[in-house]
């Protein structure tokens, strides 16, 4: 079997599982939908204050339901210990990783980005943001997965990792939901938006590099 | 030279060095910090802007200097603690984190008392709060994931990845924070040219870094001292130790 083969089998497994399974797909878009719905409730049903907080609004949103998602990656696997029979296979650990955060990505980032558009009207966000907004998503969700992976594989040995994970992971995530929502709300004004979008892109790139390899150091440890 | 590095890194060595090195640091730290203290409360100028309240500027800039200084020095020795399984450099590591904390919650309450009578107020969402605030959260869950896991040298190893990804974030998070907002003055004293702080400032300053300093490495090695014991609470050093005290 060749490694492309090995990876695609990961994915293909873990969408698969997910297919057949209960709700983990659903579950985060109602969770994320569900958030939104309480800004305007909570704050003020005003179109034009819901236009100001609606990137901020869908951004915490977006990352709270991949937060909540995220346990999701190792949980099951490490307790029917297939997890473990990832180390010991032949093909190299980081790779392996990152094939189940891209099947996490396409799992609960995808969609995620998706329904983002109709959340966007329910906001009253100005359609010509919603590229903008997408295109956050899309270079977004996937650092959020990646940066995730290591703080799932620090803790899944733990019986009550959920609450450390939030600690472990959410200051991690301030850069991309500063670029993020930013770049929002900046295409909303009709401001360019490139140099967000060149950071996000930046800080994919630095997470996709690193991040596995740091996940495979965390989830060795975890195993032990 | 490594096998010096090496003789020290065994446990029941560094332990009574650091004994011997956690005094002279605290009695440096407190021969610095009376003249500092001195210095910056009385025999300094006000500011000509600022008035009496610079003084708070004394105790701040050094405990948030330290705060990072911290997190930089929690990293490294985790960093050597997991490449060379060093229980000595891991134990450094795990004390510098409550240390570092208390620096970072100093420098936080200070510039916040600063604050008040400076900006009009208690707390603004400027670039280096946020950034600081941030980083007693980073020590705060590196403190949470060492006491998730009980065995000890797993936890170890988990809190020092945990680190170094903390430590490539520092930089992104403060940066990406800087660029956010910010109204906080720029530095005074790091700047390439001559620093625009005058001497009579300046010394206070230096006086408390230092004294700060060590402090730090004082509060540090004590407490290593008692990461190595409980650790090694097994062994027979430990054992010797225990024996030979209550004789």
């Amino acid at each position: 079997m060749s490694l492309v083969r090995a990876l695609g089998a990961v994915i293909a497994r873990d969408l698969r599982i997910a297919a057949r399974g209960s709700g983990q797909v659903a579950q985060p878009l109602l969770f994320f939908t569900l958030t939104c719905t309480l800004f305007p409730l909570a704050v003020s049903p005003e179109p034009a204050l819901l236009r100001t907080i609606g990137p901020g609004v869908i951004w915490v949103a977006a990352l709270l339901a991949t937060l909540l998602s995220l346990e999701g990656l190792f949980r099951s696997d490490f307790d029917d210990g297939s997890l473990e029979q990832l180390v010991i296979s032949p093909w190299p650990l980081p790779l392996l990783l990152l094939a189940k955060v891209v099947a996490h990505w396409l799992l609960t980032g995808l969609p995620l980005l998706l329904l983002s558009p109709l959340l966007g009207l329910l906001l009253h966000l100005p359609t010509a943001a919603f590229g903008t907004l997408l295109a956050t998503l899309a270079l977004g969700t996937p650092v959020l997965s990646l940066i995730g992976a290591i703080g799932v594989a620090l803790t899944v040995g733990l019986r009550r990792g959920g609450m450390l994970l939030s600690l472990l992971v959410l200051p991690l995530y301030i850069p991309v939901l500063i670029f993020a929502a930013g770049a929002v709300s900046a295409g909303a004004a009709g401001l360019p938006v490139a140099g967000h979008l060149a950071l996000l892109g930046a800080l994919l790139a630095l997470a996709a590099a690193l991040a596995p390899f740091a996940a495979t150091a965390a989830l060795k440890i975890s195993l032990n | 030279m490594l096998t010096r590095l090496y003789a020290l890194a065994s446990p029941p060595r560094f332990y009574r060095l650091a004994d011997l090195w956690s005094r002279w640091l605290l009695w440096c730290g407190i021969a610095l910090l009376l003249p500092g203290l001195w210095f910056s409360l009385l025999d300094s100028p006000p500011d000509y802007q600022q008035g009496e309240s610079v003084r708070i500027m004394y105790v701040h800039v050094p405990a948030a200097w330290l705060s990072m200084f911290g997190y930089v020095c929690m990293a490294t020795m985790a960093g050597i603690g997991l490449i060379f399984r060093s229980k000595a450099a891991s134990a450094v590591a795990h004390s510098c984190a409550p240390a570092g904390a208390a620096f970072t919650f100093l420098a936080l309450v200070t510039g916040s008392l600063w604050g008040k009578p400076m900006w009009g107020t208690w707390w603004i969402w400027d670039a280096r709060l946020t950034s600081e605030l941030v980083l007693l959260f980073l020590y705060f869950g590196y403190l949470g994931l060492k006491a998730a896991i009980e065995d000890r040298e797993a936890a170890a190893r988990a809190t020092a990845v945990l680190a170094l990804v903390g430590v490539v974030n520092i930089p992104i998070i403060h940066y990406s924070v800087e660029w956010w907002n910010t109204l906080h003055q720029g530095p005074t004293v790091t700047k390439l040219d001559k620093p625009s702080i005058h001497l009579s400032m300046l010394l206070p300053l230096l006086l408390m870094s230092f004294s700060y300093m060590a402090l730090f490495g004082a509060m540090v090695l004590r407490r290593a001292r008692g990461e190595i014991l409980l650790r090694e609470r097994n062994s027979g050093w430990v054992r010797e130790l225990a024996m030979g005290e209550k004789a």
